[in-house]
């Protein structure tokens, strides 16, 4: 009876000194910590970099390079807790992502590897402060948001720079996938390639549209011989554009139709009776010329050597 | 709102400045319909770069005029459409049909004028005696 109360007086005590670490005595103890971590500092940094290369993390970096970037990654993180601010730390995750990711490194290993030195550092707190529990329950008290919290701000750093990289890759797409080109004065080129969706419709309207206002064209060829298929739906679009670009006063071709599309817009009785279309490109280019009062012609056989 | 109708060569201009009221346009169509026929006009262009909302009454007056004024003995050019308003026209199903367009009032009377040369060269006794005009007759031969 008396044993079992003093227990649970030692471990009310013991519950108290550990709920109610203040915020200076957890300064002091993340201080205390800190100290730990530079004291080991080589012998840590070592272990971490080899726990990496046996969870076969980073394959695509040398071994030197994982374990540069290993002491700096290590430095930042012991600076980070030793001074509770992130922003260095989510500069320096911005800068490893940029360097790192055009090599391939994966989000799960960047993750990874924060992790194990998680792992890493909380298994050395366990090792020195192994004979004092409430020690040990104070330290990883301290310890566990903080790593948490740097753990983290690592892994949203690379995502974000990931996802950062996508937007301007797909803007990159978006602008190459509609050109509008000037192949002579007044006559303009819209060649389309892959599959047209309503939204890359749009676009390629708007660009149109502002393609013969900035050029003032007058013919507009639309060369759709790399478009594989075309719904009702984008069939019309096609069609509107065709009518739009006339109240701006440009005369548009359709070239290259696939017997594939002219069954499709035959069978789903698409009105192309608004628009002019010629077999391919170059016929189209031939009769823009003809509306623009040019003639081509050949003044030599032999202009080029062949 | 009044609308400025200049008269330029053969031709009349209108400005349309601002969006027009359903009285404006009945207005403007009964002025150039009317003006058409007292200047002898051969082509009529009617400029709207500064509209940026045409409805379906302001389209179907402009389709209006331009049959009036055709019946009248002038071709009619809407100039200025803008590039999203063109768009906006068509998905509405207001596509101007049968009427021409053009880019801007540069365009508009380089159209007329070829239209002019071309109805010329079609009917050449409608030419003016050969006395009256020598360059054209030295072109001619």
């Amino acid at each position: 009876m008396k044993g079992s109360r003093s227990y649970a007086a030692a471990a009310a005590r013991a519950l108290q000194s550990k709920s109610i670490p203040g915020p200076e005595s957890t300064t002091s103890l993340l201080r205390e910590l800190v100290a730990h971590l530079r004291q080991n500092r080589t012998q840590l940094r070592e272990e971490w970099a080899r726990r990496i290369t046996e969870a076969e993390l980073l394959t695509a970096m040398t071994k030197e390079e994982v374990f540069a970037e290993a002491t700096s990654v290590y430095d930042n993180y012991v600076e980070a807790l030793e001074t509770g601010t992130f922003e260095a730390l989510q500069a320096y995750a911005r800068n490893l992502s940029e360097r790192i990711i055009p090599r391939g490194v994966e989000t799960h290993e960047v993750i990874g590897i924060v992790l194990l030195l998680r792992d890493v550092l909380a298994r050395s707190l366990f090792a020195k402060y192994q004979g004092d529990f409430t020690k040990l329950n104070r330290i990883l008290d301290a310890y566990e948001p903080a790593a948490n919290r740097i753990a983290n701000t690592v892994s949203v750093g690379f995502v974000q720079e990931r996802e950062r990289i996508i937007r301007e890759q797909q803007e990159a797409i978006r602008e190459l996938s509609t050109p509008v080109l000037q192949v002579r004065e007044r006559l303009l080129i819209l060649p389309i390639i892959g599959v047209i969706d309503p939204q890359r419709a749009r676009q390629l309207t708007e660009q149109l549209l502002r393609g013969i206002r900035t050029n003032r064209a007058k013919v507009v060829v639309i060369d759709i011989t790399g478009v594989a298929a075309m719904d009702a739906t984008v069939a019309n679009h096609l069609v509107q554009t065709v009518e739009a670009s006339r109240l701006l006063g440009a005369t548009v071709i359709v070239t290259g139709l696939s017997p594939e599309i002219a069954q499709t817009l035959v069978t789903i009785g698409v009105d192309l009776g608004k628009m002019t279309t010629v077999g391919d490109l170059q016929g189209g280019i031939e009769e823009a010329e003809r509306l623009l009062g040019y003639k081509v012609m050949q003044f030599s056989s032999d202009a080029v050597d062949a | 709102m009044d609308v400025p109708v200049l008269k330029q060569g053969p031709y009349l201009i209108a400005t349309v400045q601002s969006a027009l009221t359903d009285a404006d346009l009945a207005q403007l169509r009964r002025t150039l319909v009317e003006q058409v026929g007292r200047y002898r006009s051969r082509g009529l262009i009617v400029d709207v770069t500064a509209v940026d909302v045409l409805d379906s009454f302001a389209c179907r007056t402009l389709r209006d005029i331009a049959h009036m004024t055709g019946f009248r003995g002038a071709e009619t050019v809407i100039v200025g459409i803008h590039a999203d308003l063109a768009f906006a026209m068509v998905q509405l199903g207001l596509s101007l049909e049968g009427v021409a367009t053009a880019l801007d009032l540069e365009e508009g009377l380089a159209y007329l004028n070829r239209k002019q040369r071309a109805a010329k060269a079609a009917a050449p006794g409608l030419r003016p005696p050969a006395g009256k005009s020598p360059t054209r007759d030295r072109r001619g031969h």
